[in-house]
């Protein structure tokens, strides 16, 4: 017997990279922008979801969204009634998305006559940080019933995306929500983040969310 | 918790390389895991011992090495190691900065593996007989010295 060190220096997710970065090629030769929504559980992503598809699709924009859920397809549901294709996907107990998923759902979808693609990622706030889905811009949620230290609870994932919105600001007086506080947390974790307030139920801040949207996709597609 | 997921990719990346080289067993694995990886020490440890029972690696250890979240600071111009993740402040002057250098790694580095190894005076003999058709290793050599 010989003992010996073998060097592998390999990425652990390398596989999953791989296909993310197969994908993100696939998807910008289609010109499309794509979208991964994170948040914890609750925090609305799915009405979010369900008003930007609604949107978009008034302003004669061409969206379609994948839905992560553990177990139901109750989210796909509520969405497809913004009249834009959804699917679900089921990740059977899995506590993320991976790449995998989000090219097999693609399977059928006329990906050169969309303009956004939403995948709105399982409602957690750690798992999904590691896990690239091939996306141009990772978004992530922070609801003012949540509190102002999610940040500084999860470094990780708020560091790893690339805008923040602070969500159902409706409710931020009756939740005695600290507004500043909460972006001074993201700024701690993320420097220069841009950060949205926005109210699925009102509206408020929905343009400016839309503006963003609509600015990415075209820088998307004049890069391409 | 997404680390059983990820303890099966290391079992499954180690496992290969120890196959490719031959290996009987393998003792050690080697990661390295920045401090934003998103992988918490303790449950990727736990799930490990689950994930290699049963396989070459059963029993083998798991070494982590840890690397600290680095940022370079545009205003003193220098790299350094952040003293918490809560904060991206340059340790140097204090400047506020989010060009971050390292800390996001999840690679496994090495392995250390029982080779059946070469009896003294046997080594370099002609190996009269192949792999046994393993198709996954697509490393189809079919003649190991190419004289042109």
């Amino acid at each position: 017997m010989e003992t010996r060190v073998l060097e592998i220096r390999k990425g652990i997710l390398n596989k999953n990279d791989e296909i993310a970065r197969g994908l993100r090629e696939r998807l910008h030769a289609c010109g499309l922008l794509t979208i991964n929504l994170v948040s914890s559980p609750g925090s609305g992503k799915t009405t979010f979801l369900e008003r930007t598809l609604r949107s978009l699709r008034e302003r004669g924009k061409a969206a379609a969204a994948l839905v992560g859920d553990l177990a139901t397809d109750n989210d796909a549901r509520r969405l497809a009634q913004a009249g834009v294709p959804v699917r679900q996907i089921h990740t059977a107990g899995h506590c993320h998305l991976e790449a995998q998923m989000v090219a097999d759902h693609l399977a059928g979808w006329d990906l050169a006559a969309l303009e956004y693609l939403f995948i709105e990622n399982v409602g957690n706030l750690v798992c999904p940080s590691s896990y690239d889905l091939g996306e141009d811009v990772r978004v992530v949620l922070l609801s003012v019933t949540e509190g102002e230290d999610k940040p500084l609870k999860y470094p990780t994932i708020f560091n790893s995306s690339d805008v923040a919105i602070l969500a159902k600001m409706d409710l931020a007086a009756a939740c005695e929500f600290d507004l500043g506080a909460a972006q001074a947390n993201i700024q701690a974790v993320r420097p220069g983040m841009l950060t949205l307030t926005v109210s699925s139920k009102s509206g408020e801040g929905m343009e400016d969310w839309l503006a963003l949207l609509a600015q990415k996709r075209m820088e998307r597609v004049e890069r391409r | 918790m997404h680390e059983l997921s990820i303890a099966y990719s290391v079992v499954e990346i180690a496992s290969e390389s120890a196959r490719q080289a031959g290996a009987r067993r393998v003792n050690a694995v080697y990661l390295r895991l920045g401090a934003l990886c998103g992988v918490a020490r303790g449950a990727l440890e736990f799930s490990y011992e689950i994930a290699a029972a049963g396989t070459l690696l059963e029993g083998s250890t798991l070494v982590i090495r840890e690397l600290p979240a680095r940022v370079y600071c545009p205003a003193c111009q220098r790299e350094g190691d952040l003293e918490s993740v809560q904060h991206f402040l340059c340790p140097h002057c204090g400047a506020v900065t989010g060009d971050l250098r390292q800390g996001r790694e999840m690679d496994v580095e090495a392995i250390e593996v029982d080779l059946p190894g070469a009896e003294p005076g046997t080594e370099r003999r002609e190996e009269p007989e192949r792999e046994h058709g393993d198709a996954g290793t697509g490393d189809s050599q079919g003649n190991p010295e190419q004289e042109r």
